[in-house]
């Protein structure tokens, strides 16, 4: 027995077999879930976006029905902060790297060199169609790696309410704060804007009643810095700052 | 009986007597990075336990067509396909945890525990006693994550499986936070406790002195 298995042809022939097998199988179990995973990456994008939007009392679990009754994507060219038309199946992220869209990120230590000259917005209206929030996707480099959240403000361009970042890599219990729900109600109301110039400020020891200024997590120096850094970016003039200029919602 | 007692043997004795990370120091590497919350830990325990239980059975179906010069590549084959379809499944059912356990649940391929199963064990027995075994040392290491899982959530967090057990702190209660229990090495002296325990209550595991 255990000689006849040793020759070359059943080798072979084994060893074909199983890798057909498996493959049959992985490209089974990747090609039935991948609907699946496709609605659980857009309910998980939606449910970020909905917490940014202030919306998670009103969605009660219904994420996606939340989403499209409230909440509008919407597509601004960032050098004149005006709305526009893009394909479907835009991607900010992957625009960056088509030559169409790309654009260098210079002068800045953001974390990133290349973006889309295009970005997504996400309008957030109440029940009246009246503009209550916009929802900016920010990202800029941490302690470890990017971090991705949604920056939203109020209708009057000027007034953060919330950041939430869904997805980074720092340190747990230490940069991964950004995530502490009491440190992102820090954020509420705080303003972004002083006489035009970008103004807000992510520092040690900020008053609490200073509007510029939110407090920087303890030990974690490098991701505050992150954080400053990507909404000094965004807000700027190379951000959506022409966008917020512009309040091109209100039209 | 004599069935049921071998049976009895390979599901439960990974547990204490021949613990896969304690006794035979095995699967260590994932075991410090995913037990920093035990909610992680829990999905890793059972995504583990269904890869090395289906891998033994698959493996032990067709161990006497596997010829033995090419034996670990087939053995892996199997296990990367296993794996694959565990990741595949974890991001259709459950993608925040799927996001948390990222690259380590594809690392469970080069988890020595499923390889050193099916060579040591599916390769040489039976389906349905491989398929035992293979649950049986996956409790093994879930019962070492889940321990350590626990101690670290707790006392470096607070909570369990998120639920505030010691307030913290940073949001307004009384506990400070073991800063140091939330990084993955901690994990090498929790488990060095643990193997410390069990050869405690179980001398015979002590190795002679050389």
């Amino acid at each position: 027995m255990s000689a006849k298995k040793e020759t070359l042809g059943k080798t072979i022939g084994i060893v074909v077999a199983v890798c057909l097998a498996c493959s049959i199988v992985v490209s089974g179990a990747a090609v039935g879930l991948r609907e699946l995973q496709k609605t659980n990456a857009a309910i998980d994008k939606q449910s970020n976006i909905v917490e940014a939007a202030g919306l998670m009392d009103i969605a009660n679990g219904d994420i996606a029905g939340t989403f499209d009754k409230y909440v509008e994507e919407r597509f601004v060219d960032l050098s004149t902060g005006t709305y526009v038309d893009v394909p479907d199946g835009f991607d900010m992220y992957r625009a960056a790297k088509d030559p169409d869209y790309m654009v260098r990120v210079e002068g800045s230590n953001v974390g990133f060199l290349r973006r889309s000259s295009v970005a997504s917005v996400y309008v957030v209206k109440n029940d009246a169609g009246k503009v209550e929030r916009v929802v900016l996707p920010v990202h800029g480099s941490g302690l470890w790696d990017l971090m991705y959240g949604f920056l939203a403000i109020d209708a009057d361009g000027n007034t953060v309410r919330e950041l939430v970042y869904y997805q980074h890599k720092e340190t747990p219990g230490l940069g991964a704060e950004i995530l502490n729900p009491s440190w992102k109600a820090k954020w509420d109301g705080k303003k972004l804007f002083k006489d035009g110039e970008v103004a807000i400020q992510v520092k040690k020891n900020a008053n609490p009643d200073n509007e510029y200024a939110v407090d920087a997590l303890s030990g974690a120096t490098l991701t505050s810095n992150g954080v400053q850094n990507t909404l000094s970016y965004w807000v700027g003039e190379n951000g959506f700052g022409p966008y917020l200029k512009k309040q091109s919602w209100k039209s | 009986m004599a069935e049921a007692k071998e049976m009895k043997k390979v599901l439960f004795g990974p547990i204490l007597d021949n613990n896969p990370i304690a006794l035979q120091i095995l699967g260590v590497c994932s075991a410090l990075a995913i037990t920093t919350k035990l909610e992680t830990a829990l999905v890793m325990s059972l995504a583990l336990t269904a890869v090395c239980a289906f891998s033994n059975l698959f493996i032990s179906i067709i161990r006497n067509h596997i010829p033995s010069s090419v034996r670990i590549i087939i053995q892996m084959t199997i296990i990367a396909s296993l794996v694959i379809v565990v990741d595949q499944i974890l991001k259709a059912y459950s993608y925040q945890v799927a996001k948390e356990l990222s690259v380590f649940v594809g690392l469970i391929i080069t988890n020595c525990i499923v390889m050193g199963r099916a060579e040591a064990y599916a390769m040489k027995s039976p389906p349905f006693m491989s398929f035992l075994d293979g649950i049986g040392n996956g409790l093994g290491y879930s019962f070492v994550l889940i321990v350590i899982g626990t101690i670290k959530e707790l006392f470096g967090f607070g909570t369990i499986l998120g639920f505030e057990i010691l307030p913290l702190v940073q949001n307004g209660g009384w506990y400070q936070g073991n800063g140091l229990l939330i990084l993955p090495f901690s994990s090498f002296i929790l488990i060095g406790g643990l193997i410390w325990f069990i050869r405690t209550i179980r001398p015979e595991q002590v190795e002679p002195k050389e």
